[in-house]
């Protein structure tokens, strides 16, 4: 299935000349660096979904606040849509450009505007890099505590706009727990600042709805974020498993002992294999199953802690239990976790990466079900799992050289996704909607929960200029989506023409 | 796993049917659940519809840490739910009376002593089914850990007041309830107590509470039994019973009392805040980011201080008893016209307590 922009479904978009946009914008900011030579475009015709690539009309390079509004301002009365992107390392297509639109790219606002030990905050630009952030805060014995995959490149604007997680979410939360305050400007051009820097503000959570909107209701300009005291300690245990189920309850048991780690990931078999050739990080490569346990804080009570799990390990049947003995062996076990995707990418010409999340009791179930879909089509799948707040990553593992091979590992992530929702998970844990994931809305949305979200769409872009067709996907399109998986002979939206 | 109760009930549907009627009639509804924090934000004129037959523990997962609770159900029950199980909620919620609602609770967002360190009510809310103006039952969020799919109007409704629609039922993170505790008072001005917790705020301490009035430092420590003793040995000064926080939560302690004719309001301030030039009596809270102000001061002079300082002002005392007209620190136009927009939009005809927030919407 082609997910490219298409008309039919996802809106007619304005259809304004190149280049009298260009000479209206060049007009409108002279001294704003604005690309629009195709050679000069094509590094920016993708971000980390790379299977699509679009070019955009033109990219704008603004150096200003004031260039930002001009340019909002100046695409809102000429009704040319506008697509913003950070660092580009979203995996779900979200900065995936327009040919119609203009791709605001935000990479040159990258200032460490202040760190400010005493009140714990940083105050950033959008376009710093999210390790930046706790690197600048180091010094003070801080952090800043999401922490995706991505971090050494992606930008904390594109987190904020994506709700970014990483390993350590059910400790420490997501983006949204862990921001204070954010500046943005509106496709009308009006600046506001939601949030502040105490604890809460009056009036709607605004600051809480812009957090994970995919760019669809303003662009973000500034951040402030919470910072937090590095843990003293941290001890990881590795636990090998002869079944998957194993794992699994272990994960729930551990859970049910009253303990949250700071970081509870899962492997399988073909994970752990991949992750070993690799890295080496001494896995047990003929184990089903392996559990990365990481328990933070003061070390005394992750003494304690690592002597509660390592009991919970050996009573689900845990084969081995190995605790790292120094902060080196515990960089080398993760590191094997932290290398996943790129071991898994040495296996197989192509990988396509899903983010679905459950609630962790399915997890059995799942496993069964993705199992049975890659017998079924023939595509080895690798599982990797942040198995303490339920977000699967299961690798679809493709060859997108031979013929039909990237349509069949989309139609196999599209039913995994499915799945989820049946399981009464999401589609998305931490990558978000994008592009990639606008047909699997309908699954999990009824109409009415997508007219709602055209209704907040509305409220801040009310001609639906920003990054449209990702995201919320329109009736229309989940009138089409939906048409292909007709349940009991019933027709979904049967008031919808059908294309 | 479910917790039935007798008195469980679902009630969604009588509910549609109410606020489908009152959409069709334009006439406004004044959500009430237990009716204990009417006197945050305006009155409402309108009719009054109760959540407290909609009540019940409709999911409940001790291992995936996950609660779900239909709005009318009493904060009380959920909370000796959760307590049987040796979780809480994590963001400790004031109850301002024994009737109070989890409906009540989320749609004014408020947070107990624990919230610097565990985080808001929001923080804690993963998923709604919110009812629209149209009779709707709609569902975001859910029963997962993340969540990133479609707008997050979970949160958004969080602390909205009803304004934006009715919240028939929540999602809750849920916490393990901390292995040890320990509560102590320590004998210490103020210029050093604030020095003191922006110091302690740097370093991985088991603090789960911090309050100053009058000369003493109160702290709660929380955690593995062995760094609750270690911190508890640094720190020295005099055991405090735990009720304080409890006390100090619910607003009984002297401070609060109603002999005081003088309004109440609540400073919500960064962190590492110094001592404000307010007239008045101060209780801090959240290590100082939330402070209680006993003052005869102007609106305006308490609300100039409180923005200048990076924070906000928000009266507690009704406007009948001699409270602000304006409860909430009124915001930047802005701002303003896309609160406008987000009620115009999901709430055309203003039938969800029209006013409560703000008087313009």
């Amino acid at each position: 299935m082609n997910i490219l922009y298409d008309a039919r479904l996802d809106g007619e978009l304005p259809d304004n000349d190149k280049q009298q946009v260009l000479a209206t914008l060049s007009q409108a900011l002279p001294g704003m660096t604005l690309l629009h030579r195709e050679e000069d475009l094509r590094p920016f015709e993708c971000d980390g979904l790379s299977a699509y690539r679009v070019l955009p009309m033109l990219v704008a390079l603004p150096d200003t606040l004031d260039q930002v509004e001009t340019l909002l301002k100046t695409c809102h009365s000429l009704g040319v849509p506008v697509v913003t992107r950070g660092a580009g390392t979203g995996l779900s297509g979200g900065a995936l450009p327009l040919e119609q639109g203009v791709l605001l790219v935000m990479s040159r606002f990258k200032q460490i505007l202040e760190v400010d030990p005493e009140a714990r905050i940083a105050r950033v630009q959008p376009g710093v890099r999210n390790l930046a952030i706790s690197e600048a805060a180091a010094p003070y014995g801080l952090y800043y505590a999401p922490d995706p995959s991505s971090q050494i490149a992606c930008s904390i604007g594109g987190n904020v706009a994506e709700n970014a997680g990483g390993v350590h979410c059910l400790k420490y939360g997501l983006t949204v727990h862990n921001v204070l305050e954010v500046e943005v400007i509106t496709i009308e051009g009006d600046r506001m600042t939601l949030g502040s820097e105490a604890f809460d503000s009056p009036g709607f959570d605004l600051l809480a709805l812009f957090t994970g909107s995919e760019g669809m209701l303003g662009v973000v300009t500034e951040v402030t974020v919470k910072l937090l005291p590095k843990p003293e300690t941290a001890k990881v245990l590795m636990a090998s498993f002869d079944d998957v189920e194993k794992a699994g309850k272990a994960v729930g048991d551990i859970i049910a002992a009253g303990i949250i780690p700071g970081g509870l990931e899962m492997m399988d078999k073909l994970a752990i294999q991949a992750a070993e050739d690799f890295v080496k990080a001494g896995y047990p490569t003929d184990a089903e199953a392996i559990l990365l346990c990481e328990l933070d804080g003061v070390e005394a009570d992750v003494d304690d802690d690592c002597d509660t799990v390592r009991r919970v390990l050996e009573a689900t049947g845990a084969t081995e239990i190995r605790q790292a003995r120094d902060d080196a062996e515990r960089a080398k076990f993760w590191a094997g976790r932290k290398n996943a995707f790129p071991a898994v990418g040495r296996m197989s010409p192509d990988y396509y990466c899903m983010d679905g999340t459950i609630p962790r009791r399915e997890l059995p179930r799942v496993l069964k079900g993705i199992a049975a879909l890659s017998e079924e089509s023939g595509l080895p799948v690798a599982n990797v799992f942040h198995a303490g707040d339920g977000n699967m990553h299961p690798l679809i593992l493709f060859d997108a050289n031979k013929p039909g091979e990237l349509e069949l590992a989309e139609e196999v992530g599209g039913k995994i996704l499915e799945l989820c929702v049946e399981a009464g998970g999401s589609i998305t844990g931490e990558h978000g909607v994008g592009r990639e994931k606008i047909n699997q809305m309908c699954a999990q949305f009824q109409p009415d929960e997508i007219t709602a979200f055209h209704a907040v769409k509305a409220a801040f872009d009310k001609h639906g200029l920003l990054n449209p067709g990702k995201n919320i996907p329109t009736l229309q399109r989940c009138a089409e989506f939906g048409a292909m998986h007709v349940h009991n002979n019933e027709l979904p939206f049967p008031e919808l023409p059908r294309f | 796993m479910t917790v039935t109760q007798q008195n469980d009930q679902d009630m969604a549907e009588a509910l549609c049917e109410r606020v489908r009627q009152a959409h069709r009639d334009k006439t406004p509804l004044k959500i009430v659940g237990g009716d204990t924090k009417a006197f945050y934000g305006h009155g409402v004129e309108g009719e009054t519809l109760s959540t407290l037959e909609h009540r019940g523990i409709r999911y409940y997962d001790p291992v995936e840490l996950i609660v779900s609770v239909r709005a009318g159900t009493p904060l009380t029950e959920l909370e000796a739910a959760l307590d049987a199980e040796g979780q809480m909620l994590g963001f400790e919620p004031p109850h301002f009376g024994d009737t109070a609602t989890v409906g009540g609770t989320i749609a004014t967002g408020l947070s107990g002593p624990r919230r610097p360190w565990a985080g808001a009510a929001r923080d804690f809310v993963l998923g709604t089914r919110v009812m629209t103006c149209e009779g709707k039952e709609l569902r975001f969020g859910g029963e997962v850990m993340k969540n990133v799919a479609g707008y997050d109007l979970s949160r958004l409704m969080t602390g909205a007041q009803g304004t934006l629609g009715l919240i028939t039922e929540v999602s809750l993170k849920v916490l393990p309830k901390p292995g040890a505790r320990h509560s102590l008072r320590l004998e210490m001005p103020l210029q050093e107590a604030l020095e003191k917790l922006a110091e302690w705020g740097r370093q991985p301490l088991p603090l789960t509470a911090a309050a100053w009035h009058e000369g003493s430092l109160y702290l709660r420590l929380e955690g593995g039994p062995s760094s609750v003793a270690a911190t508890r040995e640094r720190l020295g000064g005099d055991d405090l019973d735990d009720t304080f926080w409890l006390e100090l939560r619910e607003q009984r302690l002297t401070f609060f009392s109603g002999d005081d004719s003088r309004p109440l309001w609540r400073l919500s301030l960064p962190n590492h805040t110094p001592e404000l030039p307010l007239e008045g009596d101060t209780f801090y809270d959240w290590a100082g980011a939330q402070r209680w102000l006993r003052s005869s001061a102007s609106v305006d002079a308490i609300r100039d201080v409180a923005t200048r300082a990076g924070g906000h002002a928000t009266c507690y005392t009704p406007c009948e008893e001699g409270g602000s007209i304006e409860p909430f620190t009124p915001l930047a136009p802005v701002v303003a016209k896309y609160h406008r927009n987000l009620k115009a939009e999901l709430d055309p005809h203003g039938i969800f307590n029209p006013g409560r927030l703000y008087a313009e919407f």
